[in-house]
C-alpha cells in the first residue's frame, strides 16, 4: 500500500502523478462504482479512485448529479440501472439532514428524526433492488451547538438528533446485506471535528468535507471496498524483542522484558499483545518472525503478563534467517499470498529489509511503542466489513492446518495421511443460512478459482432459487476440527448441458481430494436432472494459475482457447466411478 | 517574499498539480490556457496555496479571478 500512512498535502497535490504510477502496476479488479451526491463531490472521486487503485480495483465511476442522491436512487433509477454498478456510495453528510433546534416543539423534533430516517431507508430499499453493494456516510457532528451540553440531551438537540441517525445507520448495517457503514463520525473525532469541515469551502464550494480531510474519507470507502472484494490482508507476523515485549528475550530472560502494568514501559507492548489477541478474533492469523533462539523467544509468552501465549500463533519462526525469506515461507506454510501479510517490526533496518526484497508483504511504518497498535490498526489492512461464525473460527483453523502439516511427515504416503485426517464433506445445495458465507467466499477466492466470476447478494439468492441453477457447497471437517463452508459450486443447466459458472475452494483445504468429491457429488446431482454434458471454462488471472489444467485432470477435454482462457467439457459416462477415495461424504 | 518568488511557487504547484512540467505561468495565463483547469481544479489550486503559503482566503478574494496575475496579487496581499 503506496498511501498509507496518509499524506492527504502530498496526495491532494500529486494526484495525477500518483495515479499514473498506480495505473502501472497493472492487473486490478474493475469495478462500477456510482457515487450518489449529497453536495458536492468534487474531488472525492478522484482521489477515492486513487486509493483503490491502490488496492489493485480500478473503478468505474458514474457521479450523480448535484445533492439528487435521493431523487436518483428513488424516483430516476435508469441512469443508474443503465450503469449497473457494483458499488453504490451516498455522498452525504450533517449539511443533508432537516435538523432541529432549540425551541422546536418535541413533535416537530421527532417529526425531522422520522422524516430523515424515511428519507435515507427509501434510497438503501432501492437501491438494495439494484442488487449493489451500498456504502453509506454516517453522519459527523454539527460544528455549533446552541444549547452545548444539553444540545446531546434534549431531543430538539442537533448533537442528539445526529446520535439518533448514526443508531439508525448501524442497525440498517446490522441487519441488512449488502450495506455498509462508512463511519465519518468516528473519523471526524479522530481527525478533530474542527478541521472535518471548513466553512469557508462549505459556503463557497458546498464540500462537506476540508479538503484536507477527504483522503481521509476516500481511503475509509476504499478500505471497505477492498474488503468486499477480499482483498483484505489475512495474517499479522510479529517481530519480539521491543515489537511485543520491551527488552531483549536472550539477553534479559523473561524476569527482564518490560510487560505488563507494573512499569510504564510495559503497557504499551501490553497494549500491542491485546490488539494482537483480538485481531485473532476476527480470524486474523498471528506468526512470529523473530531473530532470536527459539527456546528463548518462547519463553518470553511465559511471563505472567503476557496476554499473548504461544498457542496464539499459527507459525513461529524464532532463528537467524532474514526476514523476508521467513516471511515467505510463513505464507508458504499457511498457504496463503506474501501480499495477504502485515509485517510488524520496531526496528526501522529489518523492516527497510523486507520492503527492499519487494515480496509484496505490508511493512507498516511503526515510531513508538504506545502507537504500535493504532498504526497498524489504522492501515485498514483487516478491515472488517462482515463478521461470521466461520470468521471467528478462521484463525484457529490456519494453526490446525499448521499442525496438520507437522502430522504429514510421519506418514509413508499422502493417501494414508488423507485417511488418518479421517475427513467427513458435508455437500449439499445452498441453504438461506448459508448464503452470506457462500456469497463472501466467491468473492474473495482468488487462487483455486476457475472464472473469478464475483456475485451480489442477490444474484446469490436467484442461484439458490432458480430450478435452472445446480447449487453445491461442501464444509469439510476432520479429526483437527471442523473447516466450515470452504468450497462451492454453481452450474448453469442449458437442456442437457450443465455448464458450470464458478468452481471455487478455500486454500486452506488445497489437497485433500475435496475438490474430488465435489466433483463426485456435482455428477451425480446431474444425473439426476438428466444432464449428460458438463462444460467448464477457465480464465487466468494473478492468482489462479494452480487451476489452468485442473478440468483436463478431472477427465474434460479442452475444446478451445489458449493459455489466457480456455474452454473444457466432459460427457458424463454411463458408469461413473467416484474419484474420492479418501472422505465420507454426507448430503447434510 | 519578491513577488517572482511567489509566481515560481504557484508555478510549481500548477505543475504538481497537473504533472506537467512544461506549464509556464504569466500574469495573463488564465484558465483558456491549461487544458485540465477547471472550477473544480480551481478549487484544488486554490486550497494547495492556502496550504503551501499557509494563508486564508476569504470569499471574496478568490471571486471572479481573472487570471494569474490577480491570483497573484492577492497571495502578495494575503503575505504582506
Amino acid at each position: 500500500m503506496e498511501l498509507y500512512p496518509v499524506d492527504g498535502n502530498y496526495i491532494l497535490s500529486n494526484k495525477r502523478a500518483i495515479k499514473k504510477r498506480l495505473l502501472e502496476k497493472g492487473n486490478f479488479l474493475e469495478k462500477k462504482i456510482a457515487i450518489l451526491s449529497g453536495t458536492t463531490v468534487g474531488e472525492i472521486k478522484n482521489i477515492l479512485e486513487l486509493f483503490l487503485l491502490d488496492y489493485g480495483i480500478k473503478p468505474e465511476f458514474l457521479v450523480g448529479d448535484y445533492g439528487r442522491f435521493f431523487e436518483e436512487a428513488v424516483f430516476e433509477q435508469e441512469r443508474l440501472k443503465e450503469f449497473g454498478p457494483d458499488v453504490i456510495f451516498v455522498q452525504s453528510g450533517i449539511h443533508n439532514l432537516d435538523l432541529p433546534g432549540a425551541g422546536c416543539s418535541v413533535d416537530e423534533a421527532e417529526k425531522r428524526l422520522e422524516t430523515a430516517k424515511g428519507k435515507f431507508s427509501a434510497v438503501w430499499d432501492a437501491a438494495e433492488k439494484l442488487g449493489a453493494v451500498l456504502i453509506q456516510n454516517n453522519f459527523e457532528y454539527p460544528r455549533i451547538r446552541p444549547m452545548g451540553n444539553f444540545d446531546a440531551v434534549d431531543v430538539s438537540g442537533k448533537v442528539r438528533f445526529v446520535a439518533e441517525m448514526n443508531a439508525f445507520v448501524a442497525e440498517r448495517a446490522r441487519t441488512h446485506r449488502g450495506f455498509y457503514l462508512n463511519d465519518i463520525n468516528y473519523l471526524s473525532a479522530w481527525y478533530g471535528l474542527d478541521r472535518w469541515s471548513d466553512p469557508s469551502y462549505y459556503n463557497s464550494y458546498k464540500y462537506q468535507q476540508a479538503p484536507e480531510a477527504i483522503p481521509y474519507l476516500c481511503k475509509s470507502v476504499a478500505d471497505i471496498i477492498k474488503s468486499i472484494y477480499g482483498k483484505n490482508q489475512k495474517a499479522l507476523m510479529l517481530d519480539l524483542d521491543n515489537t511485543l515485549w520491551g527488552g531483549v528475550i536472550g539477553d534479559d530472560g523473561v524476569e527482564g522484558i518490560a510487560i505488563g502494568t507494573e512499569a510504564p514501559g510495559g503497557i504499551a507492548y501490553l497494549d500491542m499483545q491485546k490488539y494482537a489477541k483480538e485481531l485473532t478474533g476476527m480470524g486474523v492469523v498471528l506468526g512470529v518472525v523473530s531473530k532470536n533462539e527459539d527456546k528463548a523467544a518462547r519463553s518470553g509468552f511465559d511471563h505472567p503478563s503476557s496476554v499473548l501465549k504461544t498457542d496464539d500463533f499459527a507459525v513461529f519462526l524464532a532463528n537467524w534467517n532474514d526476514k523476508a525469506g521467513n516471511i515467505q515461507s510463513a505464507a508458504k506454510m499457511l498457504n496463503i499470498g506474501v501480499d495477504a501479510i502485515v509485517f510488524a517490526d520496531d526496528n526501522p533496518a529489518e523492516r527497510e529489509i523486507v520492503r527492499a526484497a519487494k515480496t509484496g508483504a505490508e511493512v507498516p511504518e511503526l515510531d513508538s511503542p504506545e502507537r504500535f497498535a493504532e498504526t497498524v490498526a489504522r492501515g485498514g489492512y483487516f478491515e472488517v466489513t462482515s463478521l461470521s461464525d466461520d470468521d471467528r473460527r478462521r484463525a484457529e483453523m490456519y494453526k490446525q492446518n499448521a499442525q496438520r502439516a507437522a502430522e504429514l511427515s510421519s506418514f509413508a504416503d499422502y493417501g494414508q495421511y488423507l485417511d488418518s485426517l479421517e475427513m467427513t464433506g458435508y455437500i449439499k445445495p445452498f441453504t438461506e443460512g448459508a448464503l452470506e458465507r457462500v456469497t463472501a467466499l466467491a468473492n474473495k477466492t482468488n487462487q483455486f478459482n476457475l472464472t473469478t466470476k464475483r456475485y451480489t447478494a442477490e444474484e446469490m439468492e436467484e442461484r439458490m432459487k432458480s430450478e435452472r441453477f445446480i447449487t453445491l457447497s461442501g464444509r469439510l471437517e476432520d479429526k483437527f476440527g471442523d473447516n466450515g463452508i470452504v468450497t462451492e459450486i454453481i452450474g448453469d443447466i442449458s437442456g442437457d448441458t450443465l455448464d458450470i459458472e464458478l468452481w471455487i475452494m478455500s486454500c486452506r483445504v488445497f489437497k485433500r481430494e475435496l475438490e474430488y468429491a465435489m466433483f463426485d457429488e456435482l455428477v451425480a446431482a446431474c444425473k439426476a436432472k438428466g444432464i449428460r454434458k458438463i462444460t467448464g471454462s477457465y480464465y487466468r488471472t494473478a492468482k489462479n494459475p494452480i487451476v489452468a489444467e485442473f478440468y483436463g485432470e478431472l477427465g474434460f477435454t479442452k475444446t478451445e482457447g489458449d493459455d489466457d482462457h480456455s474452454k473444457w467439457e466432459y460427457t458424463i459416462p454411463d458408469e461413473y466411478v467416484n474419484r474420492n477415495t479418501h472422505m465420507e461424504v454426507k448430503n447434510d | 517574499m519578491t513577488r517572482e518568488e511567489v509566481i515560481e511557487k504557484v508555478q510549481d504547484i500548477f505543475r504538481n498539480n497537473f504533472d506537467d512540467d512544461e506549464i509556464v505561468l504569466t500574469d495573463e495565463t488564465t484558465a483558456a490556457d491549461i487544458e485540465d483547469w477547471d472550477s473544480l481544479e480551481q478549487i484544488n489550486l486554490l486550497s494547495t496555496i492556502e496550504r503551501e503559503f499557509k494563508i486564508k482566503f476569504t470569499v471574496g478574494d478568490v471571486e471572479g479571478l481573472a487570471n494569474v496575475g490577480a491570483m497573484i496579487d492577492v497571495i502578495m496581499k494575503k503575505l504582506a
